[in-house]
């Protein structure tokens, strides 16, 4: 699987993912910068955590209109799986590919910690290797990652299987609680925990290597 | 011409930095504060001299960055 | 074109430099004239406690700064030691306390910033930030507000740059109410053999802007009285600099970046006293002169005079000499970061600084007057008087005087504070806040650095040299608890006014125990600071020496933890308890005095003992550790039962009280768990080492219970204190 993970000036989870997806998928990715936004074709394009533009204006707004962008959200529309954890997610919202907006944690405050999900969807192209209903134990770390769409949104994500990931408990105020949301077309995938730092046990667990798994069978 | 742009969230989304003031203030002893909403100050200064496309060139800033209107709401002076 | 040198240089002008009449004389004799207002205003911070280290240097010199694995001491951005495999950890410890009392949020972030731009100047990426933090008691006013600010600024600082914070350490203390403490450290690693240092060379080589404009921002305090800025003085300077930290990213990646080609010759980051201090340290590290033409440089407000430029404390920015040539290679780079990047001047022969402004010259002074002729003081100093060991009384309830430690605002979990930090940024970090030391990966290797800063500041003030070698035995221990080799410390000095013999009493005690226990341990300083007259209408900090150390694990797969294993372990005691309570925190919180002896430091003991607990560790026979230190036994065991979610059941002798046995501070102990077999494999090694072992018993079930019910606490209610302590008291800032 050939994977691009993109970066912006202030990206600070590009090299996590990078590893990840090397030790997951064997391969290499391909390290964009924001300016060369002509890039080669690829599998799978990963947008990482972050503070893309230092997060100033709202969280993911100045990347999300920059040329990188375009280009991004060109290939997602054609199909290409494309994948945005923590300020990745805030930029997917910013750019309309994924619906709602992500606001300032309930409580004010910065949370890094492990939590508890679960799994709603798990026929997606993102969750298939994972059981329907199953918990998983993923890190979350930002400021910025109360999600918020309008009631009538929500019961449509909820009601076509658009709502990936739910937080056991609520950590940061999101509506419904929650952690990931898809694309219709189910190809868009936006969440604030970040399955790349769970992939192996001196970290803590390994249970975000699923998530790429799932992306691996897919694509076959 | 200077432009003066007003971002706050809309009616009906929780903003618990607004919460946030209400309760500092009611604790500090300030009576009387129902609610309070935090939004955003943004001022541009406009080589344009035509209210009317200043207005409009403005307003297409705001819908395409300045404000995010899945949540938030604008409003626009100009001087 | 006014610039500031028709000001005239009066007495009164001088004072408020901080500059007394004996060395305004002398800066008259190195230049041979009356300076003029730009040159006093340079002289002023060069020859300040800060720059200068006036009051200090005189004793920071006995310091021992030397080991083979020491590839640069003292006297750097930042201290350098070889951690192997061609590879070099980087680091260094700085205060950034008065303007974290004045402003927290930016105070505190400032503080992250300047420290992390010490260790990449070096050549190295920042991978760890560590912190040590002291507020004032609880209950005083302004203490909520200072941690709210102070956590929330270095998480701004940090979690945007992308470093994860990932540990540190936090007390309160009513001497710190008017005073607050913040001292940062990073931890960065380099190849051994691409280290930049700051000696500039070769006349006539570029001298290079990069980073932020400059601003007036921070500029000396002392010097905003001048009559000639009265109206708005306020608008003019704030004193307060105010962080950018995504700045602050772009340039780590530029001067990284930068640092892989060939053209840099040295480079300095511009912390305090900014384009001042780094220029001259680099003339004077290299023995050359520099030129600097003031209309170059970038500039973020308008008619900014030499004087502003040359003081502002800006941050997020560097000075650099490159090779000639090199200028557009580099200028591409920092272009490509959205970075400014100015030639503002070159290096000369003439051994001046020299600064010309609108075409004049208006400013030029000797290096080596700016540097070495700057004053060093031998301040009179009186020894803290000796008190004697003494015993203390059992508490009236046993089992609530550990309920209180423990769940008080000085043992209880830091959880709130941590988890504002991202401490798991770069997947690396594998021991979490929490532990006896942060440990993360060196990248793509087995190997890991262990990190943890220490001091007990009432050891220090009931006794400083004893005090000294416990802050620096404590770091050592607790990297040794998670099985690492510690190499080397960074210090931040923390003192009041040394022109009170009794304060400077402290501060050479202090150090004569840092000495003395770095000469015993192996375990060298390589890097720090000191930040003298921390006090408030006369009255003093405690004297806090906080020590950052750094050590090495080569199997990071053989880390120990302080979780219990599950139910059955064996929980065995290493190191002698003894009848200590003196500057105890029981003695503090329980029973509401400071009074007596605090613990013996042996180093000896201290080096015996850590070096079995550490081979333990290495040969897998433990993977359960956890040094005793505040609170003693208790303190420890309720760690290690709450981070395994199990209880544990043990005995202690009758040759001493239980509440001693429980609370007493004694010093080179450890706990350590395993299987019952090799427990028994242990007890037998340390007894033919002639190291004093205790086997206390076992662990299982969710209640601490001592000597069959002496003592005994629900683990869950315990948990419950201890982790809410803080919450709770957070959540009722207003």
């Amino acid at each position: 699987m050939k994977s691009a993970v993109i970066v912006f000036p202030g990206s600070n989870c590009d090299r996590d993912m990078a590893v990840a997806l090397e030790k997951i998928t064997g391969q290499k990715p391909l390290m964009v910068w924001h300016q060369d936004y002509d890039f080669d074709k690829v599998d799978f394009i990963a947008l990482p955590g972050g503070f893309s533009y230092g997060d100033y204006l709202r969280c993911g707004a100045m990347s999300a209109r920059s040329h990188v962008m375009k280009e991004v959200v060109k290939r997602a529309e054609d199909g290409v799986p494309t994948f945005g954890v923590c300020n990745g997610f805030q930029i997917l919202t910013e750019t309309g590919l994924l619906p709602g907006a992500l606001m300032r944690n309930a409580n004010l405050h910065f949370v890094c910690k492990d939590v508890k999900m679960t799994v709603e969807n798990a026929d997606s192209m993102f969750t298939n290797a994972y059981k329907a209903g199953e918990e998983i134990t993923i890190p979350v770390a930002h400021h910025d990652g109360n999600y918020f769409a309008d009631d009538e949104t929500l019961d449509r994500l909820e009601g076509e299987g658009q709502v990936a990931f739910k937080y056991a408990q609520d950590i940061n105020g999101a509506q419904r609680r929650i952690a990931g949301v898809m694309n219709a077309r189910g190809n868009v995938l936006g969440m604030m925990p970040h399955p790349e730092r769970m992939i192996e046990s001196p970290l803590g667990g390994s249970d975000g290597r699923k998530m790429f798994e799932s992306v691996m069978n897919t694509l076959g | 011409m200077k432009a003066r742009i007003f971002v706050t969230l809309k009616n009906g989304v929780l903003d618990p930095q607004g919460k946030a003031i209400e309760h500092a203030l009611s604790n500090m002893g300030f009576e009387g504060v129902d609610e309070a909403r935090q939004g955003k100050f943004i001022e541009l200064e406009l080589s344009e001299t035509d209210r009317a496309k200043a207005e409009a060139n403005v307003d297409e800033m705001c819908r395409k960055l300045l404000a995010n209107t899945v949540i938030e709401n604008y409003s626009i002076e100009l001087e | 074109m006014k610039n500031g040198n028709e000001i005239k240089i009066t007495p009164e002008l001088v004072k408020e430099h901080g500059l007394n009449e004996e060395e305004y004389a002398r800066i008259k004799s190195a230049m041979g004239r009356e300076p003029n207002y730009t040159e006093l205003g340079i002289y002023s911070v060069m020859w300040s406690e800060h720059c200068s280290y006036k009051s200090s240097r005189f004793h920071l010199k006995k310091l021992p700064t030397k080991a083979p694995w020491v590839i640069q001491g003292p006297g750097e951005n930042a201290g350098v030691i070889d951690i192997g495999d061609g590879q070099a950890a980087i680091f260094k410890m700085e205060s950034h306390n008065h303007p974290s009392y004045i402003e927290p949020y930016q105070g505190a972030a400032t503080g992250v910033g300047g420290i992390l731009r010490d260790v990449f100047t070096m050549g190295a990426r920042p991978v760890a930030n560590m912190n040590a933090l002291r507020f004032g008691e609880p209950s005083h006013p302004k203490t909520r507000h200072l941690v709210a600010g102070v956590v929330e600024g270095i998480g701004g600082y940090g979690n945007c740059v992308g470093v994860p914070t990932v540990g540190g350490e936090t007390n309160f203390d009513p001497s710190y109410n008017g005073n607050i403490l913040v001292n940062a450290m990073t931890v960065g690693l380099a190849d051994a053999d691409k280290i930049f240092y700051c000696a500039a060379a070769g006349v006539g080589n570029p001298v290079v802007y990069v980073g932020s404009k400059t601003g007036r921002d921070g500029i000396h305090g002392a010097t905003m009285a001048s009559a000639e800025f009265t109206d708005d003085s306020e608008e003019k300077r704030p004193t307060v600099q105010v962080g950018d930290p995504f700045t602050e990213k772009l340039l780590i990646e530029a001067c990284l970046e930068l640092m892989a080609t060939d053209a840099i010759i040295a480079i300095q980051d511009m912390g305090a006293a900014g384009l001042t201090s780094s220029s001259v340290e680099m003339a004077s590290k290299g023995g050359v002169g520099f030129e600097l033409d003031l209309d170059t440089v970038p500039q973020r407000e308008t008619n900014m005079l030499p004087y502003e430029m040359m003081l502002s404390e800006s941050q997020e920015r560097m000075l650099m000499v490159l090779k000639p040539g090199r200028e557009d290679m580099a200028k591409a780079i920092f272009e490509k970061w959205e970075l400014d990047f100015a030639v503002i001047g070159h290096i000369t022969d003439t051994g001046n600084l020299t600064l010309k402004f609108g075409g004049e010259v208006v400013g030029d002074m000797p290096i080596n007057s700016l540097v070495e002729d700057a004053p060093e003081y031998e301040r009179p100093f009186e020894y803290t008087p000796k008190r004697q060991a003494i015993s203390v009384k059992a508490p009236a309830d046993l089992n609530k005087a550990a309920m209180d430690l423990i769940g008080g605002p000085n043992l209880c979990s830091r959880r709130w504070i941590w988890e504002q930090y991202d401490h798991m940024v770069m997947g690396d970090t594998i021991q979490r806040p929490g532990g006896d030391a942060a440990v993360v990966r060196v990248h793509g290797t087995e190997k890991a650095l262990a990190i943890s800063t220490d001091v007990t500041p009432r050891y220090c003030f009931a006794d400083p040299v004893e005090g000294g070698r416990q802050a620096v035995a404590e770091t050592w221990r607790n990297i040794t608890a998670v099985g690492a080799l510690p190499l080397a410390i960074t210090n931040c000095l923390n003192f009041g006014n040394p022109e009170r013999k009794d304060i400077m009493g402290q501060f050479v005690g202090c150090l004569e125990g840092m000495g003395e226990a770095c000469r015993a341990l192996d375990y060298p300083i390589v890097s720090g600071n000191v930040s003298l007259y921390n006090e408030t209408n006369g009255k003093g900090i405690l004297p806090t020496p906080a020590i950052g150390g750094v050590g090495v694990m080569k199997d990071s797969a053989r880390m120990a933890t302080v979780a219990f294993g599950g139910a059955g372990q064996t929980v065995v005691l290493i190191g002698e308890t003894k009848d200590e309570l003196g500057a105890s925190l029981y003695q503090r919180e329980i029973m509401g005095e400071d009074a007596g002896a605090p613990p013996h430091v042996d180093l000896t003991l201290e080096r015996r003992n850590g070096d079995f607990v550490r081979a333990l560790i290495e040969n897998g026979q433990v993977a359960t550790c956890h040094d005793l230190s505040d609170g003693g036994l208790i303190a420890a065991l309720a760690d290690m039962a709450m981070a395994g979610g199990v209880g544990v059941n043990v005995t202690v002798g009758d040759d001493l009280p239980v509440h001693t046995h429980l609370f007493s501070e004694s010093q080179a102990r450890y706990l350590v768990a395993t299987d019952a077999d090799t427990a028994e494999e242990i007890r037998k090694e340390a007894k033919d080492a002639g190291i004093p072992v205790t086997v206390l018993g076992e662990t299982g079930g969710e209640r601490i219970t001592v000597n069959h019910g002496a003592l005994d606490l629900d683990l869950h209610a315990l948990k419950a204190a201890h982790e809410g302590w803080l919450p709770t008291y957070m959540a009722n800032a207003s």
